[in-house]
């Protein structure tokens, strides 16, 4: 066990035995005094969305509420249509999931597995791509969805409608093959041995057989991982729906609670009760699945 | 981005070997996968021109949309910065006008103070606060698995939700923060209304929310510090401090690197607490750069002079992964 040496880096156990007991005792009160820091305002929120409107001025900073009460979410899910809000958010969080997944697999095992000229050249790009901030490219890309040729009432030239504004597609397309899912899939697929792939070829079997019979299902569990990431920063993205939805019943969760904090930024109680629906998926996916969170995160070592 | 490699050597991952050539040396992650191991198919014409054919078929679809919805935008937004539009109406060709005007803008000047006033407090306590975590969490303990998730939930909640759970923390009268400060006899400022603690409050926001992240990658790279080095240093009466300065920090420079320049660029790109929260108050005091552009592009339709604001913002993000990157391959070389 390495357990103590850590913490107090200096004490081996058995030799200062005093000094070892104090650095347990301080490693006990800092990562408790940390997970209060982290959870406490949390459980705050929680509390404060079963508190009556009363309560909450009167007694603001008790944990536990009195006469707990579900008038808030009835508040919040009648004033704000969270329930459509819900849906529209399942709808482009599982649209973005499934184009990543596919289309940063495809990309990511090219640049992986297959050999060809320029695929360093290809796989730079992709990098130095992450490099841009979103808001440069912002502009133009809420542009090329207007006039897209043929759809939302355009003309071949893409004039005359909204192109894709306003639909689900504006915001599952711009990030439907992200520069993220393609290094993620690509360091994956490296992690997979090359002789696989090598025997299936002498065997015969053609380049997509080999990608989708033998090295795809090898790659489940990155799958999975780039998925559940995928769905959380879908279901968490604000500034691009907030940009291209502006009809009330294409919003996502994120910017209906937004603007129910502008509108309505005194009804504290209605308001945490939608901070919390609005967490609620995500929190419970993240405690379902968080060793493989933990481990994608680690593995390619960005969000 | 040599860094990235070094990240997680696919320990985790159900690996039947790892990749023949392991990125041990700072040449670029596409020295990873030169293909020492296929060189005897490199006479074997037909199978290469075959993998080629299907290698840019596989690339087909995902690369028209990187075509569409990054290089595009991109060439579009450095042409729409030239112009005059707003639209509505055709753009209007301007040149270098737009630049010239941001040089002379007050609000830009404001914003930029603001940012990088941001990025001062952001970037070195959220470095401190998930190297710390991570090293009080470096310890194959159930308990310290416990912690971790605890240490790690705010991540969870997107940053409307972190912007909302705050607002309510903040509240100067009944919220959470300003009752513990009042324990210890502190009055506390009136955080989001005072223009002196706005931005600090912010700060406050984003590390909370973000710092799990990085305690992670931390962790990740805590593994790979050798523990005899450790063990000898201590044998050699080094205290924990010289432990860490000497032992630890050199194993960890890669991941240093890669989450201090993550979270310069993260930091330089702050918006949504300033818009959600303070809309850029209390007296421009939140006013950051990507507000300043996303005021000017979709409040005010200047669209043209926004997209030139998001390149002078893309130059600075630019120049800092350039200077981190150089400092980085001197350290290694």
């Amino acid at each position: 066990m390495n357990e103590h040496y850590i913490a107090v880096a200096g004490a081996r156990p058995g030799t200062n035995t005093v000094r070892h007991t104090v650095g347990v005792v301080l490693w006990w009160i800092a990562a408790c005094l940390i997970s209060v820091m982290t959870v406490a305002p949390l459980l705050w929120t929680l509390a404060t969305s079963f508190k009556p409107a009363g309560e909450i001025l009167r007694n603001a900073l008790s944990f536990i509420p009195q006469s707990p009460t579900f008038s808030n979410y009835v508040q919040a899910f009648t004033t704000v249509p969270f329930a459509r809000y819900f849906v529209n958010t399942l709808i482009v969080a599982f649209g973005g999931v499934v184009c990543n997944l596919f289309l940063g697999s495809m990309a990511g095992y090219a640049l992986a597995k297959l050999e060809f000229r320029g695929r360093h050249a290809v796989f730079m790009v992709y990098l130095a791509s992450m490099m841009i901030p979103s808001i440069v490219t912002m502009i133009p890309t809420f542009l090329v969805l207007r006039h897209m040729p043929l759809v939302g009432g355009n003309d071949i030239t893409g004039d005359g409608g909204m192109g894709l504004i306003n639909t689900y597609w504006a915001v599952i397309l711009p990030g439907a093959a992200g520069a993220f899912a393609v290094f993620f899939m690509k360091q994956f697929f490296e992690s997979i041995p090359d002789e696989l792939g090598e025997a299936a070829r002498v065997d015969g079997a053609s380049e997509f057989q080999i990608f989708l019979r033998i090295y795809l299902p090898l790659a489940r569990s990155g799958l999975a991982v780039l998925g559940l990431l995928t769905f959380q920063s879908g279901w968490n993205n604000f500034l691009w729906p907030l940009i291209v939805l502006n009809d009330p019943d294409m919003m996502t969760v994120q910017v209906g609670l937004a603007g129910f904090t502008n509108n309505y930024s005194t009804d504290y109680g209605p308001l945490m009760a939608g901070t919390v629906v609005t967490m609620l998926p995500v929190l419970l996916l993240f405690l379902f699945s968080q060793r493989w969170i933990v481990q994608g995160i680690a593995h390619t070592g960005g969000k | 981005m040599t860094a990235i490699n070094e990240e997680g050597p696919d320990k985790d991952l159900p690996t039947k070997r790892r990749p023949l050539v392991t990125p041990k040396t700072h040449h670029g992650p596409a020295s990873a996968t030169m293909p020492s191991s296929r060189i005897g198919y490199s006479g074997c014409n037909g199978l290469l021109k075959h993998q080629r054919r299907a290698a840019w078929l596989f690339l087909a679809v995902p690369g028209l949309f990187f075509i569409v919805f990054t290089a595009v935008p991109f060439v579009v937004a450095l042409a729409v910065s030239l112009t005059d539009y707003s639209i509505v109406e055709a753009p209007k060709w301007l040149g270098l006008q737009n630049y010239a005007e941001i040089v002379h803008d007050p609000y830009f000047w404001t914003a930029i103070r603001n940012t990088v006033y941001y990025t001062a407090l952001f970037v070195p306590l959220g470095l401190i606060v998930s190297l710390g975590t991570a090293l009080l969490l470096n310890r194959n303990t159930a308990v310290a698995k416990v912690f971790r998730t605890f240490f790690y939930i705010p991540v969870v909640s997107s940053s409307v939700a972190t912007a909302t759970i705050w607002y309510w923390v903040l509240n100067p009268q009944k919220g959470l923060l300003n009752a513990v400060l009042g324990w210890f006899g502190i009055h506390g400022p009136a955080w989001l209304y005072d223009s002196h603690w706005a931005m600090i409050a912010i700060v406050i926001m984003n590390v909370w929310a973000g710092f799990g992240t990085n305690m992670i990658i931390f962790l990740g790279g805590l593994q790979g510090v050798p523990n005899n080095l450790r063990e000898a240093a201590r044998l050699d009466g080094a205290n924990a401090f010289q432990i860490f300065w000497h032992v630890v920090v050199p194993s960890i420079s890669p991941t240093l690197f890669l989450v201090t320049t993550q979270l310069i660029i993260g930091a330089f790109q702050v918006f949504d607490q300033a818009y959600i929260l303070t809309k850029g108050g209390p007296g421009n005091s939140t006013v950051t750069i990507v507000y300043y552009i996303y005021d000017r592009g979709f409040g005010a339709l200047r669209m043209g002079y926004a997209s030139a604001l998001s390149f002078v913002l893309f130059a600075i993000i630019f120049v800092f992964s350039l200077i981190n990157m150089r400092i980085t391959n001197r350290e290694a070389s």
